[in-house]
């Protein structure tokens, strides 16, 4: 009764229901914790996680690789929900902490800083106008695993220098590499990307070429040669870290600029807002909620103790909205000039992948306002994450559109 | 016009002319080493800092409340450190010089 009072009120007054016009909205979970109490409690398969939630803390602890470490004994630890039970390659450099961990990232880090070169953000640019096309050719596309699934593949075949046709096969897999369809960690699925990385290092060895798999076979750390296993943690890294994160991206602005389309003629008009434009979208929709550390020895954050060898998080999505830095922190603001996010982590660990995510988002957007005037929702079922004390939707499973050209 | 001077790692002087935007743009269109400007000048990612020579920071002047947060955690950080992208190309900072802050 409650309900039709409010509905028809609402209706009375002429004012749209606010589900009208909240697909693309990511609300935060945690702003009541964040100011109270500075941290959430989340436990995670028995080994449970305290969750910082505030900008300050989340920096300071990310710069902190000492005391919150990622290179532990246990690997796949740092990783929420825990990787233990299905993953020994250690990921590398992410896995691991200085100083080791500053030799592998000076080894990886002109690769991935390829996506600066003209040349590499001409082979992005004519995958996303290939796709944006498709698209617009179509009535309905559901965007996670016929847009952003297939953008994201075909984008890794430039990062990685592998072939085009590779791309196939990873679309292949689905948007669930890593999870079975009730969203819990599958080692049998997680087997299917390992065993295929497998091969491509044997198949490296034997005939390299310019690709990323070759570079690493014959690449030397400290003078010593990388191991099979060493190369299979890059590359681990390389697929898992850029997978979902980025899908998350790019569905998440496809539903921001279905419910605004005013922004994409805005941006037509004014393309030198593409930056902001993007660093806004990654901060509001942070496609990695947080990221885990284990901490050496007993410390103390937001006054509460914290024993050593037990794991706290990171939560970028929290500290990407403490309204003590940002303004208006629950608005995109596509022309936020100062914008000190966290959504590709801070310091040491911070995304190896940012560079490349980046252009490729950059270039999404600034090739989608050439082409598609608007955007209609069909369709949509929420990706929401359960972190015990907080649920967040950190993007979509499913989202239906149809893409309208200019 | 400003004519700004880089000092890189390698103790090379790069002299750059501009007129408008900011300093990290400046450094990265003209190739600049060490400054990478990975976020595009937000003020998110501290790929451009720099230190002021010390008789340029009346010009230049002081950082702002959140890029000094960003800066205070820098492991090399000093009273001189700015994040190049908050500073406004322009006639008041000609001649300034600035030594590349990375270091790996």
């Amino acid at each position: 009764m409650q309900q039709i009072i409010v509905s028809f009120l609402y209706y009375s007054k002429k004012i749209p229901l606010r589900n009208d016009m909240d697909k693309s909205k990511m609300a935060c979970p945690f702003a009541h914790a964040r100011a109270e109490k500075g941290y959430g409690d989340m436990n995670d398969q028995d080994d449970p996680v305290k969750i910082l939630l505030r900008l300050r803390d989340v920096r300071k602890s990310a710069k902190d690789w000492k005391t919150f470490q990622s290179g532990g004994e246990e690997v796949g630890r740092i990783v929420v929900p825990s990787e233990v039970h299905i993953r020994d390659t250690r990921q590398i450099p992410f896995e691991v902490d200085p100083p080791e961990h500053t030799d592998y990232r000076n080894l990886v880090e002109p690769w991935f800083k390829r996506p600066n070169e003209d040349a590499y953000q001409s082979r992005l640019k004519e995958i996303v106008n290939v796709v944006l096309d498709d698209v617009l050719s179509k009535d309905t596309i559901e965007v996670v695993s016929e847009f952003s699934l297939v953008i994201q593949s075909r984008a890794l075949t430039v990062l990685l220098n592998t072939p085009f046709e590779e791309s196939e096969t990873w679309i292949g897999w689905g948007t669930h590499v890593f999870r079975s369809e009730d969203t819990h960690l599958d080692a049998d699925k997680a087997n299917i990307l390992y065993d295929y990385i497998d091969k491509e290092i044997d198949r490296a060895i034997k005939n390299p070429t310019d690709d990323l798999y070759s570079k690493l076979v014959n690449a030397e750390v400290n003078g010593k040669k990388l191991t099979k296993e060493e190369v299979k943690g890059v590359m681990i890294l390389t697929f898992a870290g850029g997978r979902d994160t980025v899908i998350n991206a790019i569905t998440n602005s496809i539903a921001y600029f279905a419910e605004h389309p005013e922004s994409l003629a805005r941006i037509k008009e004014s393309p030198e807002m593409i930056n902001t434009a993007i660093e806004e979208l990654i901060r509001y929709y942070a496609p990695l909620t947080h990221m885990g550390r284990v901490v050496t020895k007993n410390t103390q954050v937001c006054e509460q103790d914290i024993k050593a060898q037990s794991r706290v998080s990171l939560c970028w999505a929290s500290a990407n909205r403490d309204e003590k830095t940002f303004a208006n922190p629950e608005e995109v603001v596509l022309d936020r000039k100062v914008n000190p996010h966290v959504s590709f982590g801070f310091g040491t660990h911070n995304c190896l992948g940012a560079t490349h995510a980046r252009a490729l988002l950059r270039i999404i957007l600034s090739e989608m306002v050439q082409k598609v005037k608007s955007i209609d929702i069909l369709a949509h079922e929420d990706n929401v994450e359960d972190l015990d004390e907080f649920k967040r939707k950190v993007g979509f499973n499913s989202l239906s559109v149809k893409f309208n050209a200019i | 016009m400003a004519k700004i001077t880089f000092i890189t790692k390698d103790g090379e002087k790069v002299t750059v002319e501009g007129d408008s935007g900011n300093v990290m743009q400046l450094a990265v269109n003209n190739g600049v080493e060490g400054i990478d400007g990975d976020c595009g000048g937000v003020c998110s990612c501290a790929t451009c800092h720099v230190f002021v020579a010390e008789n340029d920071m009346d010009k230049v002047g002081e950082a702002g409340e959140i890029e000094a947060d960003m800066l205070e955690l820098e492991d090399n950080v000093s009273d001189f450190s700015r994040l190049c992208c908050q500073i406004e190309v322009s006639e008041a900072i000609d001649g300034i010089e600035l030594t590349v802050a990375k270091e790996d």
